[in-house]
């Protein structure tokens, strides 16, 4: 946002555009609408109902039963061809500007059932347009958090008030600059670790070392 | 090699007895009605007519001794190129007052795919039969609301049958679908 900044005397001013500071109000309170067809859901509301991860910092934790006060929509879990219409209808309803998140392998491209399902659906941008991606089978919280945040800056720094309806390419919520994936993976271990109370390392160390060896990650060998 | 036998499953002959004086009473109460019978491994198998799939049920229901009142399940197979009758509607009944199960199993020829419904008995057969319908496209005489239970309406083919493509797709219908590829 751009910000200018004046002093006169006896008086503090704060210059800035009009758009600029509806698109921070509107990108910090982001009220997502109560949509979950299966697992996905769990997820998501663990990250937005549960205490543990508190989806309230960042200003989207206000779920609303009604698409017509809600301007997110997360789409978690597996969306069937039956589905697809009621999904689109609730998509027409909510006002605009609004915004949508595809979360997990299902909905981004049909996950399991891409192959030879006769029910689901190969993708939900096939019927609303997605602005974040967020892969995962299903995607841990921070996951989601993370595209959220995504989303956040989209709306502050592209999204004009002028052109609310102007459709961006869409964003996959991609790892932060300087961050390795080697380094969010190590970091998971740990948290596995200290919440399994075991030696995930050492026990993943081991399989790949030995594919047939016994352990939290089964080897090609066990699986046959 | 020893034959993995499943969890709890009962010992055959074990079961043969146990379902004996059912057998009886049934042969007695349903007599022509019962084409075949067979002890499977958890309960008694009866072969019936699809056409008094509907009499018989009504019997199995209301008369005493059997008062099968609870229809636990009831689906199909279908036996593409195994078997001369394509199609079998497999019915589980269960009574709650006496403790038994019985398996009722009506063969189906695909040239004429009609069974009658067991709706006006156990209202747990409507959607039981509505979803029997679209996936297999089996019909059910005196069932009254025939729809689509799982797909939508423009939805063409029966996607349980053996021959039903598995790389087939359909367009997506409604508003704002585009064209599945």
């Amino acid at each position: 946002m751009a910000v200018g900044h004046a002093e006169g005397p006896g008086q503090n001013l704060l210059l800035t555009r009009l758009e600029d500071v509806i698109s921070w109000a509107r990108s910090n309170s982001l009220w997502p609408l109560t949509f979950g067809t299966s697992c996905c859901a769990i997820e998501m509301m663990m990250a937005s109902g549960a205490s543990h991860h508190d989806l309230a910092r960042f200003g989207a934790e206000v779920t609303r039963p009604s698409p017509r006060q809600a301007d997110l929509l997360i789409v978690a879990g597996t969306i069937v061809k039956r589905m697809a219409q009621p999904l689109r209808t609730l998509y027409e309803q909510m006002p605009e500007p609004r915004y949508v998140i595809a979360t997990g392998a299902c909905v981004i491209s049909g996950g399991p059932f891409i192959y030879h399902s006769y029910s689901s659906l190969r993708g939900v941008d096939d019927v609303i347009p997605v602005d974040v991606y967020v892969p995962g089978c299903p995607p841990r919280p921070e996951g989601l958090f993370y595209g959220i945040l995504t989303l956040q800056r989209m709306i502050r720094e592209r999204a004009g008030l002028k052109h609310p309806e102007e459709r961006r390419a869409p964003v996959t919520a991609a790892l932060p600059e300087g961050i390795t994936k080697q380094e969010i993976q190590a970091e998971m271990l740990e948290l596995f670790e200290a919440q399994g109370r075991r030696n995930v390392h050492e026990e993943y160390r081991r399989t790949v070392s030995d594919p047939g060896a016994k352990g939290a990650y089964p080897g090609r060998g066990e699986r046959g | 090699m020893k034959k993995a036998v499943r969890g709890h499953a009962p010992d055959a002959d074990a079961l043969k007895e146990r379902d004996q004086d059912l057998l009886q009473l049934l042969q007695s109460l349903l007599g022509d009605e019962i084409q075949s019978h067979r002890h499977g491994m958890d309960m008694l198998e009866l072969v019936i007519r699809p056409e008094s799939a509907s009499s018989v049920s009504r019997l199995l229901r209301d008369s005493e001794g059997l008062e099968f009142d609870y229809l636990m399940d009831q689906t199909a197979v279908d036996w593409l190129g195994r078997r001369e009758i394509r199609f079998e509607v497999v019915y589980h009944f269960y009574s709650t007052k006496h403790n038994r199960y019985l398996r009722c199993l009506a063969p189906v020829p695909e040239s004429r795919p009609e069974v009658s419904s067991l709706y006006e008995l156990y209202k747990a057969a409507d959607w039981y039969e509505r979803e029997i319908h679209e996936m297999y496209g089996i019909r059910f005489a005196g069932h009254h609301d025939m729809r689509k239970l799982l797909m939508y309406d423009g939805f063409k083919g029966y996607p349980l049958r053996k021959d039903y493509s598995m790389k087939g797709r359909q367009p997506l219908i409604g508003p704002g679908s585009r064209q599945e590829s």
